[in-house]
């Protein structure tokens, strides 16, 4: 029993950086209706730039996790203008394989100029693991679960209250009419681009601190998962995506907890494809008729 | 049969069986060394698999990321297979073993996965990919990372060419065939091509089993022309590739298909030192292609070798098929 709360510590630490990626994939796809398949390696550079900003610049953790994010957000807001709005009107598959481009044009790119070899994150503080009736949990654990709480529900808010996040929601609902009453459609979808860059960066900067490795190709198999997740709790919903990210951190450390390792990106994919199957639109999905 | 050849014109013949016999003529002389003999196999291989996907994202309008799966079912069956018994029925039974596994593993996938649409069946299709490389990955008779070595070599430029010519040519009747027809509507729209009783599923599935195939035995000459294969040969990097191939030459165009296979395999070469180089040059290509021309460079249209000598093609109708 303590073995099992141990594991879902563990999978809920995991878990909470696969909600935060998958928010990215959610909103924006709530948007535009695209894979942002280049969005894992929002993550990747969001967590390098980090790493500079710590080693070269001798700065705290948590401010270089805030100018990280802000650095990366830009990048996506850049990315977005250059490489996405020219195809807006463009057929979906146009859209995907010019995501496919960005995201390996980011990977090589970033090897290119830091090298492919893995760099080791610094650790900036003491490790300490605190003990709950048997259940270890670390610092860093709780670092992670507080940031991405907080993270989360400054998104909620930005969302739901925030005259940018109605923005967004009326720019998802109906872009035409959205941009009829007067929104600005490029400026909103930039900007979601932007947000879900910044929380990429976060869990890049937290999964460098936790795992305390990183390297150019990281964003690949974490951006994949993070976007199983998306669609296990409904893409285009913000809690699907919560839901989702913890949802499939569990299933992973269990699988492993119970000693099938090798298999535990395969069984990812196949939740994926029975998700697929059995209810598209997620679990929060309301399961839209396509129209003629 | 006669009715398959008829339609081919003797320039046609005298450029396939010259580019043959030029080849071999060239090989024969050591003009073409081992060296290039590795390019020319790449080329080779790479045609087969892109024309493959080529028919799965130009005729039918599907979009697939787990295409280089496909070609380790056919690599591995080949060289488990041929290092049990080194002769060429071992390979061609191999061959077949791989084309019978990768007909249910295509089958198995494209039923539930291609009443997907677009960009879900992009990460299904990748998923797929990847299972079956893990599941490689984790068998005893695969023999995990490592991979297999000793794989006696079959495949030479007579074999490859058979095969490619094979593909050639399959593609190209299916492509002017009622079925291919059927699939090009899928392609545009597929509700109204639902609506005009076009059996929409099973074309999709059929097409893609086809493409699926094409892979398998591209993945079966490769595993008997580089002695060593391993899982990692065939993740989502090579599935990339081949959708480069595809959507540089243009989706839907064989011809296409062949022009960008050669250019791409002989730019790998050339670029071999700067590997980090050619991928980021790829990347902005991919980017640039989709922004100012979506469809590829040829779209869907063909280069036809017959009215380059001023004879009419009798306009690709033949409606019996």
């Amino acid at each position: 029993m303590v073995q099992f709360a141990q594991q879902v510590i563990n999978g809920m630490s995991l878990g909470s950086i696969y909600a935060l990626v998958a928010l990215g994939y959610t909103m924006v796809y709530g948007i535009i209706k695209l894979i942002n398949f280049a969005h894992g390696e929002m993550y990747m550079i969001g967590a390098f730039l980090s790493f500079y900003l710590i080693t070269t610049f001798k700065l705290p953790f948590f401010l270089a996790l805030l100018i990280s994010m802000v650095l990366t957000a830009l990048l996506g807001f850049v990315i977005e203008r250059i490489a996405y709005k020219p195809l807006r009107n463009a057929t979906r598959i146009a859209a995907l394989i010019t995501a496919i481009g960005v995201s390996f044009l980011l990977q090589y790119s970033t090897m290119f100029l830091v090298g492919a070899d893995i760099k080791v994150f610094p650790e900036g503080f003491t490790n300490r693991t605190f003990n709950l009736l048997g259940v270890g949990i670390s610092l860093k654990q709780i670092l992670i679960f507080s940031v991405t709480a907080v993270l989360m529900v400054a998104l909620n808010t930005l969302v739901n209250k925030s005259k940018i996040g109605r923005s967004m929601r009326a720019v998802s609902a109906d872009k035409e009419a959205a941009a009829l009453m007067g929104i600005d459609v490029d400026r909103t979808i930039a900007i979601t681009f932007a947000l879900g860059a910044a929380l990429a960066a976060a869990a890049g900067s937290l999964v460098g601190m936790y795992y305390n490795t990183i390297s150019p190709l990281m964003g690949v198999t974490p951006g994949l998962k993070a976007f199983v997740a998306a669609v296990f709790g409904g893409i285009g919903h913000i809690k699907g995506a919560m839901l989702g990210g913890f949802a499939i951190g569990l299933i992973e450390t269990l699988v492993v907890g119970v000693g099938y390792s090798l298999m535990k990106d395969a069984l990812v994919f196949f939740v994926l494809i029975v998700v697929l199957i059995v209810k598209p639109s997620g679990l929060l999905g309301k399961g839209g008729r396509e129209k003629v | 049969m006669k009715k398959l050849l008829s339609r081919f014109h003797w320039p046609m013949w005298a450029i396939i069986l010259g580019v043959y016999g030029l080849v071999a003529i060239l090989i024969e002389v050591d003009i073409i060394n081992a060296y290039y003999r590795i390019t020319l196999t790449q080329i080779g291989i790479s045609l087969i698999a892109a024309l493959g996907l080529n028919m799965i994202l130009g005729l039918s309008g599907q979009f697939s990321l787990g295409h280089a799966g496909f070609m380790a079912i056919g690599a591995y069956s080949v060289a488990i297979v041929t290092i049990a018994q080194p002769s060429v029925i071992g390979w061609f039974a191999g061959m077949l073993l791989g084309l019978v596994l990768t007909v249910v593993v295509g089958l198995v996938i494209a039923i539930p996965t291609l009443r997907l649409k677009g960009d879900y069946l992009a990460i299904a299709t990748l998923g797929s990919g990847e299972i079956i490389r893990i599941i490689l990955l984790n068998m005893k008779i695969t023999n995990g990372a490592a991979g297999l070595s000793g794989i006696p070599q079959f495949t030479n430029w007579t074999l490859l060419y058979i095969f490619i010519m094979f593909c050639i040519l399959f593609m190209a009747r299916l492509k002017f065939s009622r079925f291919g027809r059927a699939a090009l509507s899928i392609k545009d729209d597929e509700i109204a091509a639902e609506a005009m009783g076009i059996q929409v599923t099973k074309i999709k599935v059929m097409i893609f089993v086809f493409g699926a195939l094409f892979a398998s035995v591209a993945g079966s000459l490769y595993a008997s022309f580089y002695y060593v294969i391993k899982p990692e040969t065939f993740g989502i990097a090579r599935s990339i590739d081949f959708l480069m191939i595809v959507v540089l030459g243009g989706m839907g165009s064989i011809s296409g298909t062949i022009a960008a296979a050669i250019f791409m395999s002989l730019l790998t070469v050339f670029l071999q030192s700067f590997a980090q180089l050619r991928m980021i040059i790829y990347a902005l290509a991919l980017i640039v292609l989709m922004i100012y021309r979506p469809t590829g460079l040829l779209g869907s249209k063909e280069i036809f070798v017959n009215r380059m000598f001023g004879k009419k093609v009798k306009s690709s109708g033949n409606s019996s098929s």
